[in-house]
Order: structure tokens, then C-alpha cells, then sequence
């Protein structure tokens, strides 16, 4: 019998549809998997297979009763703890919610109910989403399935190793410097971080309002496009939502799945490639274009010379709409509450002491380093400062679009680090975004394609950027890539991946 | 050249009123420090003639009709407080009126 | 317990403090919109509404919460600032003031800072003797209200003192229009009554557009007062303090001259005024410090990156414009024009609280000045020995209209009429029905009136004659007498026409 963690969303979807497998069955086997492999892997935060099990039923009656269900009905998903789901712990990682049930459900969530897409549970995250290799959790490390001893990426390790460890064929992730696309390059997995806009962000936990974007995390680019199409499109309820209809996410990414690029201008831009980027990861991306080159593409070289401002930019506007979006976080109306060890009990001292000990190093960092930014006589030197590189980038990407039509680059310039390696700078840890970030402060879309491993054996990713509303170009240059790279290999990359150790 | 200074990180940090042990604020002294001045690299560039940008796409006048949406439950939203008398939510006394 | 409130404070008399140094002073003023939503948030606006259940995630501050504008109170923000002659943005943003506090849900407060909706307006206030005074506003901007603390433990229910408190996030989030002025000058002593004008004028503005109820008692309107003295109006501007929160028209006067009297006797003894914020306690009718907190002012403002700017089309502004309802202030000024009002006539029907009865009685058919006389004096009157207001009278305007076709048509005179009006105020009915019931008519047959005529200069005939004689005036004494025979239900012009008559003496 086929093992039904290993079908890709697309392929178990058809067998959901014909009738040839429940969703019951499906969910089951996935949670039987998480039972499996969580000990070594720890994707998760919370697992809610009851309710999961009682959506997957709900849809196997309403499928048994000939209603119109929606394509991805039936089919499990795992969703990032940033995501409030009502009724579900939602813990962003943090100390500080610990425990907390919203009463809520996000957007995103609303959709994937609606759709009855029975949820397996919450995945693991750098605390807040700050961090690249989801080691900031105060709920412990999520382990890279390619290798135990190493990160997962981050901030959303634990959707891109439950995806990559077979426990979800698909998953939500929330990207605000690259933690979707990281994640996926150092996983061996698919992440697209849409449009700003195209997905919505009522419910996400907010870390820097103005860069964060939700998306999907999968095994295969069409697995993405199915589950952009469900979560995205207008939402009024999100003020910043694009007030469009998505462009044809599905139709690109089985039109790029030919593998014909004939006429489409690929721009490599000579900024995020070179020094600091590891001799694999370079190699896999010098010969993934001469893949799309041989698929039709026109290479060209691009500069964006502001993009070696974008880090310092990121890290000014970041922790300064992080340092006011966890305001919130006090103890008084949610939430953990800590009070003060001496003096008086006061709502000032309790709040200073319950965000002392609810939040960790990381957060305490960005969050002081930000409430700084943006105090009184430096907020034009520092936010006023990045606002400004902003504009730069986006000059540069709208240079770079005139001569491309996307732009391609390393997803991240090293292959998975170990556990540890760089918790102690956070500098070097910063350094991991260096190629994700320009897109999230131009707001344009962007995706991760495995695209090989390194001469470490772990996996790489490679990056593709489109212009702002024009995801649709991701999903045909990446669906292309990944049938061009599965033709060469003769089977999907994830196949090489060591098999996890099962718990029985 | 320093600066972030031990005592700036305190006042910083009481500003976002988060408690910091001596050893934390040794520790991001130091980080800090390290830190702003390489993203201080953004002025090498900011230069009066460009314009700030905000907004990744730009919009204007998002506006919603003047219409009542259902409530929270009020049993639900206090249930998750950390304390709660009278269907309010309880605090530690408050010193100090802005 | 309020330690605080009781320590004796050094004041110098008010007269005094005017004679020695020039007041200055600067208005908040806050607004609660009428809205049926709050500003960025669905949930419902209650007032009374059991507490947190007209909450959102939203107006709690909930993770993940986003905020959405209300394109009605927008339009509410309009409309203020067009009344108050501002310029209305042609792009503004919202931006975030960051504090922590309890009843602020997101520790934030979103706001508006350097782009406010509209800018550089005035409004033009009438004081109590007719001098109109003109407020420079610097500007009004739309932000949102914080929950409500109830203090609890404490021997006073006071902030200080309370072991814990209590809070309800329903006003969380509600719509306010914040109106700044510019430094108000030239006052003098009058800052007091010129600050309680003001304040009062936005009060009847707010009313008059429909954008709040503006109960100042529920809290709908709240003023927040800044004061500083100098020695001199050419000199530059004093330390300021800011009494925050003072909610009535008469506390805003009261609180401004507390204020005057203090900083007076500061500086007077060679002090300094500290700049600070300060609480009013409308009991003692004295100020006292707000805690004082260094960083306090340090709200790092930056703008609200969860909403898009507002970028009004000029379209729109005029539209709105258009729409705006009669002001006060004009209606006022045309009111006392068509009318033919002298400007103290006008001012004291203003005080009385008249304008709109005088203005529906003239609707019903009374003409402006007999429509003043009775409103401003029986009913005056009448309203002052029963202690109660003008339009709280059993009598309505409709009622004074009929009361005085009666009078221009001749029914009655304006002594029955006062009695007909008694038989109003009493319950008996309309004017024509206490008329009829209280048989009040005037005699009109002339047959009758000529009768008592004749009876009266029988009565007195060396009168009779010095009318025959040319001595007209002297008719006063018969037209007298007849009144008095018929007990005054006679028209007391036509007597006098039938005795000149009679007499065969030209009128
Ligand atoms: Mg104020
Ligand atoms: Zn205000």
C-alpha cells in the first residue's frame, strides 16, 4: 500500500477526490507519522488530532454526500504557531504566551477550516519569528531532517522540517527576512513568500507589520500554488490587503511544469551571489542556470547596488515595529504575568518583570534595539534612515525588472549550520537573510526551489523574485526549474534525505 | 567607538519595560553597541533627496463601512486572563495617570 | 485618602494675578464620535453596556489583530475640521504613540502626529457680553479612545491608594477627534470665560453637525486645559502646565483661574512653574501634580504601519462641505438680522436659551418681537419662579404662535392673553381652549362698548367737555373707565376710536 505522507498535496488531493483514500486515512497516517518522528524532529509545538480527525471526517461525509469541496479538501496541513487559531494553543514560540488559547481564528485559518483542510497542529518557531534557525524557541530545537545535529532554518524551522520529515505534505509559514525561503533551502523543501498583500494578515502575530507575509511550505511547487490560491486574495479586514484577485498560481506552475522558458529574461543579480556564499551553494547555482538557460531563458546579470544596505535597513525597520507590536505582550489582559521578586506589585513592575522573564534573549535584544531606533533624537538617523534605503531597493528592483523578467540568487549563502554554531553571534545569524530580505522590504514576491545539495550533502535552494502582484512568475520559472532538476536527478531531492529513525 | 553606553541600554529597556538582570544589560550593552554600528551604515546612503518608504505597495483610503461585526465572547476573552473580577479584567494597581 | 489634594497651596486672589502678569492659554479638546463602530474595529460603541462585551480582537489588543479605518469617522474628522475653518489635509497618515498602560490595550495609542487631518483653522466665540473672540486652532486629528480603569481597594476609589483595578476595554478603540488650539492671547482677565466659551462652542458645533452627542457628563467631551503666565504680553511665553481631564463648561473656567491664582504665586515669590501635568478635582476646585515620570514624553512616534495613509479627495472635502448644517455662530448672526434684533436683545436670548423657541414661535406665525416678548418675559419669568428652563415650560411654541394670532386678531388683548397663557401653563389646554372655557374674549359689539361709553362721560362730564375742548390726551380717563366696566375684556384702541367719535373730535 502506498505510504500517504510521502504523495505530494496534488497527488493526494486526486486520491481524496476519486474516493480512493479518506481523509480520515490520510490524517491518520500523518499523525501516526508525527507520533513517529516528532522525538527526533520536534516540528511541532501542539498536535490536535482529535480535531483534525473530526474535520477529516466532516469532509469524508460531505465528499460521501456529492458536495463541491474544495480542491485541497481532506488534506492535512501543518500551521506555523504565529497563526492564531481559535479553540488551538498559539504560542509564537514564546514564553510569554504560554498556554493561550485565542479566541480568534486568523484569516488564514478561517480559509483553511472553510476548505476543510484538517489541521495536524502548530509548528515550531524561532520565538516571534526572530531568528534563522529556530533555535530562539523557548519549547526547545526543531532538528533538520537531512541531519539531526543541525538547524532547520528559521524562523519557521518546524513547517519546513514537519513538511521535509513527511509529517504534513503541506504547511503554512510566515516570512519577514526569509523565514519561509531559509527554512526551504535548508530543508530541501518548497516556500514562497507572496506579494505584501497577497495573503492576509489578520491573525498572524505581528513582528514588523510592514514586512511580514504568510505562505505556503510543500514539498513541490504546485503543492505551493494550490495552497497560495486557498490562503491569498483579498481580505478587508487587513488594511494593507492587495484589493485584486491573485494572478493564475495553479495554471503557472503546471505551465512552467513543461519546462519551456522560451522568451523569459532571468536576471542574476551580482549582489547576492560571491563572497561569503559557500562553494556548493554556488556551484548548484551556476548549474541551475545553465538549466534554465537550456530550458529557453535568457540569463542576464543585474546590479541592485543598494542591496548591500538592505541588512543594516532590516535591521533598523525590524526591531523598531517589533519593539511596538509586542507592547501588547504585558501580562495584563493575556498571556503569562510574572511579578516583580521585591517592592511593591504595581501594573508598571509587573509588566516590566513579566516581559523580562516571558521573553527571551533574542526578542529582549530587537526589542530594546528597536524601542532605541525609534527614541527621541534617533529616529531620523535610524527608522528614518532604512525608510529611505527602502526606496533604493525598490528603485533597484524596479531597474532590474526593466531588464528581467524575475531575479535569481542563492536562497541563503550556507547550507544548514549546527545546532549552537551561531546562537552566541547574532551578527553571523543575521547574515543567513542576507539574500531574502530586499524582497520583503520591496514587498515583492518571492520563492525557494531545492535545487541540489552541497558538497556537505545538505541541501540548497535557490531564490526567485518576481515584480510586486506577478507571483505567477515564480510558480512557472520555479515549476520549471524543479522538473528540469527532477529529470536530471530522476526522482524528487527530498528521496535522498536520510531515513528518520521511527519511534514504534 | 561606543555608542550604546550600560546606562542607555537601561533606560532603553525601561522605556519597553522589560526588567533586565546586571548580566543582560552588560551582555546587550555590548551587542548592542556592535550591532547599530553596522546597520548605522543606512545614513552612507539616506540622503535628504530621497524619499522615505513605509508602504512596500502604495495605497491609499482602506476605509470600512460604519457596520457592527459580532463580539467576543466575554467568558472566552477572560478565561484567558491572567486574573479577572466582575467580567473585567484585574490588574496590579496603577501608580501613575498619563 | 488624598493627601495630595489637601496640602494648602499659597494663592494670589485672581484680580491680583491679572494685574501682574498676562495669561496664556492652550485647549484640547477631545470628542467622541457618534459612530456606531469604533475607529479601527466592527465591534460596536455602548455606552452602559454590561463591561469587555463590545469588544473585538481588535479594541483588546488581541495577537494578530489588525485595524481597519472607519470611513465614517473620517468623514465625522471632516466635518469638524470644516466647521472650524481648517484646512483638511490632502494626505494624512495615522501613527503609532507608544506607552504602557493598562487601560491602552496594545500599549500603543494609534493616532494622528505630524499629519494631522485638517490644520490652521479658528473658530470665532461669543462671550457672554457679545465680544466675539477669535481661537487660533492649530489643528484636529482623529485617534482612539483607552478602556476605563475602576479602582478598587483603596479608600477613596481614587488611582492612588487602590490595591488593584479593574478594567473594561467597551470604550477601547472609540472614534475621538483631538482640537488643539494655538497659544490663546490677549485674553486677559478674561482667559477663564474665554476658555469655558470656547469650549462650549465646540460643545453646540459638535450637535449641530451630528457627530457626537456631546454629553459633556458622559465624558463625550473632554477638555484638557494649558496654562502659563507672563509678566507682560510682549514678553515670551511662561511655563506652561497642562490640567488634564476637566469635563464641564464651568470646571474649564474654574480650573483656569485655580491655575492663574497658583503660577501667580509662584512666580510672584520669585519661583519657577514646573511644567507638568495636572489633575483636576472637581470636588475642592483645585489642581494638584500628576506624577511626575522622566521619559514620559519619549512616545516614539512612527507611522501606523497596519494602515494605509488617508488621502481625502478634494471631491470628497467639498461634497462634505456642502452638506455641513447651518453653525451656531451663523445662524446666530443671520437669526439677529432678520429679526431686527438689537445685539444685547440677541445676546440675552442666547442666555436665556431661547433662540430655538423664539425661532419656532416665529415659524407658528408670531412675529420676531412678539415672539421675544413673550418668551423673555412672562415665560421668563414663569420659568425663573418655578426654577426650571425655558423649553422645559408646559407651554410650546406652536402654543405662543396661537396665543398671539389671538392678540393680532383682535380676540384678546395682551391682559387676556397673560391670562389665557396662565390657563396654558396650568394644563387647561390650548390658548383658543382656555379662551373659550375661561370665557375670555373681548367685547367686540360695538352697541355694548358705546353703552358703557356713555355711562362713563355721564359719569364725568368736565372731562367730556375738555375733549370737546381739543384736549385729546384726556381720553386716557373714559377709555380707563369703559376698561374697567367691562373688566378689561374690551380692545382698548377701539374704545378710544368710539369715544373720540362720540365726542365728534378728530383721533
Ligand atoms: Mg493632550
Ligand atoms: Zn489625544
Amino acid at each position: 500500500m502506498t505510504d500517504l505522507t510521502r504523495l505530494s498535496a496534488a497527488d493526494l488531493a486526486g486520491r481524496l477526490a476519486t474516493g480512493e483514500v479518506s481523509s480520515v486515512e490520510a490524517t491518520q497516517a500523518h499523525l501516526d507519522r508525527i507520533a513517529a518522528v516528532e522525538p527526533a524532529v520536534h516540528a511541532f509545538l501542539h498536535v490536535n488530532g482529535e480535531d483534525a480527525l473530526a474535520t477529516a471526517r466532516d469532509v469524508d461525509a460531505r465528499r460521501a454526500a456529492g458536495e463541491d469541496l474544495h480542491v485541497l479538501a481532506g488534506v492535512p496541513i501543518a500551521v506555523k504557531d504565529i497563526v492564531v487559531t481559535r479553540g488551538m494553543p498559539t504560542t509564537a514560540g514564546s514564553r510569554i504566551l504560554e498556554g493561550w488559547v485565542p479566541p480568534y481564528d486568523a484569516t488564514i485559518t478561517t480559509r483553511l477550516r472553510e476548505a476543510g483542510l484538517p489541521i495536524l497542529g502548530k509548528t515550531n518557531m524561532d520565538e516571534f519569528a526572530m531568528g534563522s534557525s529556530t533555535e530562539h524557541s523557548a519549547y526547545g530545537n526543531t532538528h533538520n531532517p537531512w541531519d539531526l545535529d543541525r538547524i532547520p532554518g528559521g524562523s519557521g524551522g518546524g513547517s519546513a522540517a514537519a513538511v521535509a520529515a513527511y509529517e504534513a505534505p503541506l504547511a503554512i509559514g510566515t516570512d519577514t527576512g526569509g523565514s519561509i525561503r531559509q527554512p526551504g533551502a535548508v530543508t530541501g523543501t518548497v516556500g514562497v513568500k507572496p506579494t505584501y498583500g497577497g495573503v492576509s494578515r489578520y491573525g498572524l502575530i505581528a513582528l514588523a507589520s510592514s514586512l511580514d507575509q504568510a505562505g505556503p511550505v510543500t514539498r513541490t511547487v504546485l503543492d505551493s500554488a494550490l495552497l497560495h490560491e486557498l490562503i491569498g486574495g483579498h481580505d478587508p479586514r487587513d488594511s494593507t490587503s492587495i484589493p485584486e484577485p491573485l494572478p493564475a498560481l495553479v495554471d503557472a506552475a503546471r505551465r512552467g511544469a513543461t519546462g519551456d522558458l522560451s522568451g523569459v529574461r532571468v536576471g542574476v543579480v551580482t549582489e547576492l551571489g560571491g563572497e561569503g556564499y559557500q562553494a556548493g551553494v554556488r556551484a548548484r547555482f551556476e548549474e541551475s542556470l545553465e538549466l534554465l538557460r537550456g530550458a529557453g531563458a535568457e540569463i542576464v546579470e543585474v546590479s541592485c547596488p543598494h542591496f548591500t544596505y538592505a541588512l543594516g535597513a532590516y535591521y533598523l525597520i525590524l526591531p523598531s515595529e517589533a519593539s511596538s507590536n509586542l507592547a501588547k505582550f504585558d501580562g495584563m489582559r493575556f498571556g503569562l504575568r510574572v511579578e516583580p521578586t521585591e517592592g511593591p506589585v504595581t501594573a508598571e513592575r509587573v509588566m516590566g518583570a513579566t516581559r523580562g522573564a516571558g521573553f527571551g534573549d533574542e526578542v529582549k535584544r530587537r526589542i530594546i534595539l528597536g524601542t532605541y531606533a525609534l527614541s527621541a533624537g534617533y529616529y531620523d538617523a535610524y527608522y528614518g534612515s532604512a525608510q529611505k534605503v527602502r526606496t533604493l531597493i525598490q528603485r533597484d528592483f524596479a531597474a532590474a525588472f526593466e531588464r528581467a523578467d524575475v531575479l535569481v540568487s542563492p536562497t541563503a549563502p550556507t547550507t544548514a549550520f549546527r545546532l549552537g554554531e551561531k546562537l552566541d553571534d547574532p551578527l553571523a545569524m543575521y547574515l543567513n537573510d542576507v539574500a531574502t530580505i530586499p524582497a520583503n522590504l520591496a514587498g515583492v514576491p518571492g520563492m525557494s526551489v531545492p535545487n541540489g545539495l552541497s558538497d556537505d550533502g545538505l541541501p540548497v535552494g535557490l531564490q526567485i523574485l518576481a515584480p510586486a502582484k506577478a507571483d505567477d512568475r515564480l510558480y512557472r520559472v520555479g515549476a520549471a526549474l524543479e522538473s528540469l532538476l527532477e529529470n536530471t536527478w530522476g526522482a524528487p531531492l527530498l528521496s535522498r534525505a536520510p531515513e528518520l529513525e521511527v519511534v514504534t | 567607538m561606543s555608542t550604546i553606553s550600560r546606562d542607555e541600554v537601561a533606560r532603553v529597556a525601561g522605556l519597553a519595560r522589560i526588567d533586565l538582570t546586571p548580566a543582560e544589560l552588560d551582555r546587550l550593552a555590548g551587542e548592542l553597541d556592535h550591532i547599530v554600528d553596522a546597520v548605522a551604515r543606512v545614513s552612507e546612503v539616506a540622503t535628504p533627496d530621497v524619499p522615505a518608504t513605509s508602504h512596500p505597495l502604495p495605497m491609499t483610503n482602506v476605509f470600512r463601512e460604519d457596520v457592527p461585526e459580532p463580539t467576543l465572547d466575554v467568558d472566552e476573552i477572560l478565561a484567558g486572563a491572567p486574573a479577572a473580577e466582575q467580567g473585567r479584567f484585574l490588574v496590579p494597581q496603577i501608580l501613575e495617570e498619563d | 485618602m488624598s493627601t495630595v489634594s489637601t496640602t494648602a497651596v499659597e494663592l494670589v486672589d485672581y484680580d491680583e494675578a491679572i494685574d501682574r502678569f498676562d495669561p496664556v492659554i492652550g485647549i484640547e479638546v477631545h470628542v467622541e464620535l457618534g459612530t456606531r463602530t469604533k475607529m479601527f474595529d466592527p465591534a460596536p460603541q455602548t455606552f452602559g453596556a454590561e463591561p469587555n462585551t463590545a469588544v473585538s480582537p481588535v479594541s483588546l489588543g488581541l495577537p494578530g489583530a489588525l485595524p481597519v479605518v472607519n470611513g465614517t469617522a473620517v468623514e465625522y474628522a471632516i466635518r469638524i475640521g470644516l466647521a472650524l475653518n481648517c484646512q483638511i489635509a490632502e494626505r494624512c497618515r495615522f501613527a503609532r504613540k507608544n506607552y504602557f498602560y493598562p487601560d491602552v490595550p496594545k500599549n500603543f495609542q494609534t493616532s494622528q502626529y505630524d499629519e494631522p487631518i485638517a490644520f490652521e483653522g479658528y473658530l470665532d466665540v461669543e462671550l457672554e457680553d457679545g465680544t466675539v473672540f477669535r481661537v487660533e486652532i492649530e489643528r484636529a486629528h482623529m485617534e482612539e479612545d483607552a478602556g476605563k480603569n475602576t479602582h478598587v481597594g483603596g479608600s477613596t476609589g481614587r488611582i492612588h491608594g487602590a490595591e488593584y483595578s479593574l478594567v473594561d476595554y467597551n470604550r477601547a478603540g472609540i472614534p475621538l477627534v483631538e482640537i488643539v488650539t494655538k497659544p490663546i492671547t490677549g485674553a486677559g482677565a478674561r482667559a477663564p470665560e474665554v476658555a469655558r466659551a470656547y469650549v462650549q462652542a465646540l460643545r453646540d458645533i459638535f450637535r449641530t453637525l451630528g457627530v457626537s452627542e456631546a454629553r459633556m457628563e458622559r465624558g463625550n467631551v473632554r477638555a484638557d486645559v494649558n496654562l502659563s503666565l507672563r509678566p507682560t504680553p510682549e514678553s515670551p511665553l511662561g511655563t506652561r502646565t497642562e490640567t488634564k481631564n476637566v469635563n464641564s463648561f464651568r470646571s474649564v473656567e474654574r480650573a483656569v483661574r485655580y491655575e492663574v491664582s497658583r503660577q501667580a504665586a509662584i512666580l510672584a515669590a520669585g519661583g519657577t512653574v514646573v511644567q507638568e501635568t495636572r489633575h483636576w478635582h472637581e470636588d475642592t476646585g483645585v489642581t494638584t501634580p500628576g506624577r511626575v515620570k522622566s521619559d514620559a514624553e519619549d512616545y516614539r512616534y512612527f507611522p501606523e504601519p497596519d494602515l494605509v495613509p488617508v488621502a481625502p479627495s478634494r471631491e470628497w472635502v467639498e461634497k462634505i462641505r456642502a452638506s455641513l448644517p447651518e453653525l451656531p455662530g451663523a445662524r446666530r448672526r443671520r437669526l439677529t438680522d432678520e429679526w431686527g434684533y438689537a445685539e444685547p436683545e440677541m445676546r440675552d436670548v442666547l442666555n436665556a436659551g431661547a433662540l430655538d423657541l423664539i425661532e419656532a414661535t416665529v415659524a407658528a406665525g408670531a412675529s420676531p418681537a412678539a415672539a421675544r416678548k413673550w418668551w423673555m418675559g412672562e415665560l421668563a419669568r414663569t420659568a425663573k419662579q418655578r426654577e426650571v428652563e425655558l423649553a422645559e415650560l408646559p407651554v410650546t411654541p406652536a402654543q405662543v404662535g396661537e396665543l398671539q394670532a389671538l392678540v393680532d386678531s383682535g380676540r384678546i388683548n395682551d391682559k387676556l392673553a397673560r391670562q389665557v397663557l396662565d390657563g396654558v401653563l396650568a394644563g387647561e389646554g390650548s390658548p383658543e381652549e382656555v379662551l373659550v372655557a375661561r370665557g375670555l374674549g373681548v367685547v367686540s359689539d360695538d352697541g355694548a362698548l358705546l353703552a358703557a361709553i356713555d355711562e362713563v362721560l355721564a359719569a364725568q362730564p368736565d372731562v367730556a367737555d375738555r375733549i370737546r375742548g381739543g384736549r385729546v390726551q384726556a381720553v386716557g380717563a373714559i377709555v380707563g373707565g369703559v376698561m374697567k366696566a367691562t373688566r378689561g375684556q374690551a380692545d382698548a384702541g377701539r374704545v378710544r376710536e368710539l369715544i373720540l367719535s362720540r365726542l365728534g373730535v378728530e383721533g
